[in-house]
């Protein structure tokens, strides 16, 4: 399996296939349907966004079950965000053909993970802290790192994208 | 007259919501394990090995299996010789939720209203279902139901002489159009008949039906075993990412209908198929 770091540099990135297995380590942002509708606080040029609405972490873990929710919903807001510089989104499923275009026009990259593995994808999570609207609980914007996180190239930088995304 | 308190109700709800998000049924490990031997391609065993590590990791490490710790959905069936006492039976469920989502650590996922979108923190409203039935005894099933694949689902009124090849479209084109969204492998419910509401109960209220049974009219299960082949024809795959295995299973449920209507309900479910029962 390949391993990358993040923040992703531009030569790995051109390097990228639809349908590569992937193992991410280092820094990214969480946000979802909320954060995104206010506005994500952060300077997303370079940054990865992950899909995920966490369940509050118990006394002594870093975070509670998280894997990635449905990408599509963030489809309004994605384009704008890739245009500013933002290399990376993880989610699920499907995106829009303005997402797309935005991703070949930008060269970034849209990773799938595994949806319904919470739990299993939790532990690849080793820290997590609040950067933008706690109020928003599970919604909020959190600064986490991830060590060997899997993810799939769903759409790859040059348009490429794997049998399920059409 | 058998008298329940309400408050034996809120403790079934609360055990049973945070039950069912901690541990998979029995019959949907089963099925992915039976999965992962049909499947040729690396990834896909892959993906799901990884969901049946998931199951045991929230099992043993009290970690949601989900972090969409779902709409809890209460199918409460009562026995017409109960009578519920000290309290209100709807309040008691929802204090059940209530209390599950703060010593369970569920997420909170559900807004008090559809334009407004404020979420009230402890996920109620529960959905609820009740049904009068003969006896003295209350059956609770509690089902967490993720929004990514409830998302998915649909509502089609056929006419009456699309018949079989017209649901089949309909359920088929369904599963199409959902594609990766609602974390796959999936289980299909599917409510024939009825009218516009009840088929869509009657779909929800299929997939508590036990993975691998069967309806037990022939032709309906035939339709059942069409459906899935077809369906695992589709190659999405787990998690989407190509492979045999799409759909665990296609529970339907039919009823008598208008002469002039066939109402479709298509309810999609994802793989972590969570719910619980219990008989008080």
């Amino acid at each position: 399996m390949k391993r990358l770091a993040l923040p992703l540099k531009k030569t790995d990135m051109a390097g990228l296939r639809a349908g590569q297995e992937i193992f991410l380590s280092g820094k990214l942002y969480t946000a979802r349907d909320a954060a995104h509708k206010k506005g994500i606080p952060v300077n997303v040029k370079g940054q990865t966004v992950y899909y995920v609405g966490p369940t509050p972490a118990k006394k002594g873990s870093v975070i509670g079950s998280a894997g990635p929710t449905t990408s599509s919903r963030m489809d309004k807001y994605a384009p704008g965000l890739i245009k500013k510089g933002l290399a990376a989104m993880i989610g699920k499923g499907k995106r829009s053909k303005e997402v797309r275009d935005a991703l070949l026009e930008n060269k970034a990259v849209y990773f799938a993970t595994y949806g319904g593995a919470g739990a299993y994808l939790s532990k690849r999570i080793v820290s997590s802290r609040t950067v933008a609207y706690p109020e928003l609980g599970t919604e909020a914007v959190r600064e986490i790192e991830v060590k060997d996180f899997p993810v799939v190239v769903a759409i790859d930088p040059k348009g490429g994208m794997i049998d399920s995304m059409r | 007259m058998r008298k329940i308190k309400a408050k034996k109700i809120e403790q079934a709800v609360e055990k049973l919501y945070a039950k069912a998000n901690y541990n998979l049924p029995k019959d949907v490990e089963q099925a992915l394990k039976r999965s992962v031997k049909k499947e040729t391609s690396r990834i896909a065993k892959n993906v799901l090995n990884v969901l049946i590590e998931n199951s045991d990791i929230a099992k043993n490490e009290l970690i949601p299996i989900c972090q969409d710790t779902g709409l809890a959905i209460v199918f409460a069936e009562i026995g017409q010789d109960v009578c519920v006492v000290g309290g209100d039976l709807k309040e008691a469920v929802n204090n059940g939720v209530k209390n599950a989502v703060k010593k369970a650590f569920l997420r909170a996922s559900v807004v008090g209203d559809p334009f407004d979108r404020v979420n009230t923190k402890d996920n109620t409203p529960a959905i609820i279902h009740m049904d009068i039935v003969p006896g003295s005894k209350i059956k609770i099933s509690v089902m967490a139901k993720g929004a990514g694949s409830e998302n998915m689902s649909a509502l089609k009124m056929l006419k009456p002489s699309d018949g079989m090849p017209g649901v089949i479209d309909f359920v088929l084109e369904t599963v199409k159009n959902a594609g990766p969204n609602p974390c796959p492998p999936i289980v299909v419910g599917i409510g024939v008949g009825g009218n516009f509401e009840k088929c869509a109960y009657l779909a929800k209220r299929s997939l508590l039906r036990r993975l691998g049974t069967k309806n037990p009219k022939k032709n309906i299960a035939r339709l059942e075993k069409t459906l899935l082949d077809r369906i695992n024809k589709l190659k999405i795959g787990p998690s989407g990412f190509g492979g045999k295995t799409t759909c665990l299973a296609v529970n339907i449920q039919t009823l008598p209908c208008h002469i002039a209507s066939l109402p479709v309900a298509v309810n999609i479910e994802c793989h972590a198929h969570r719910h619980a029962e219990a008989v008080i």
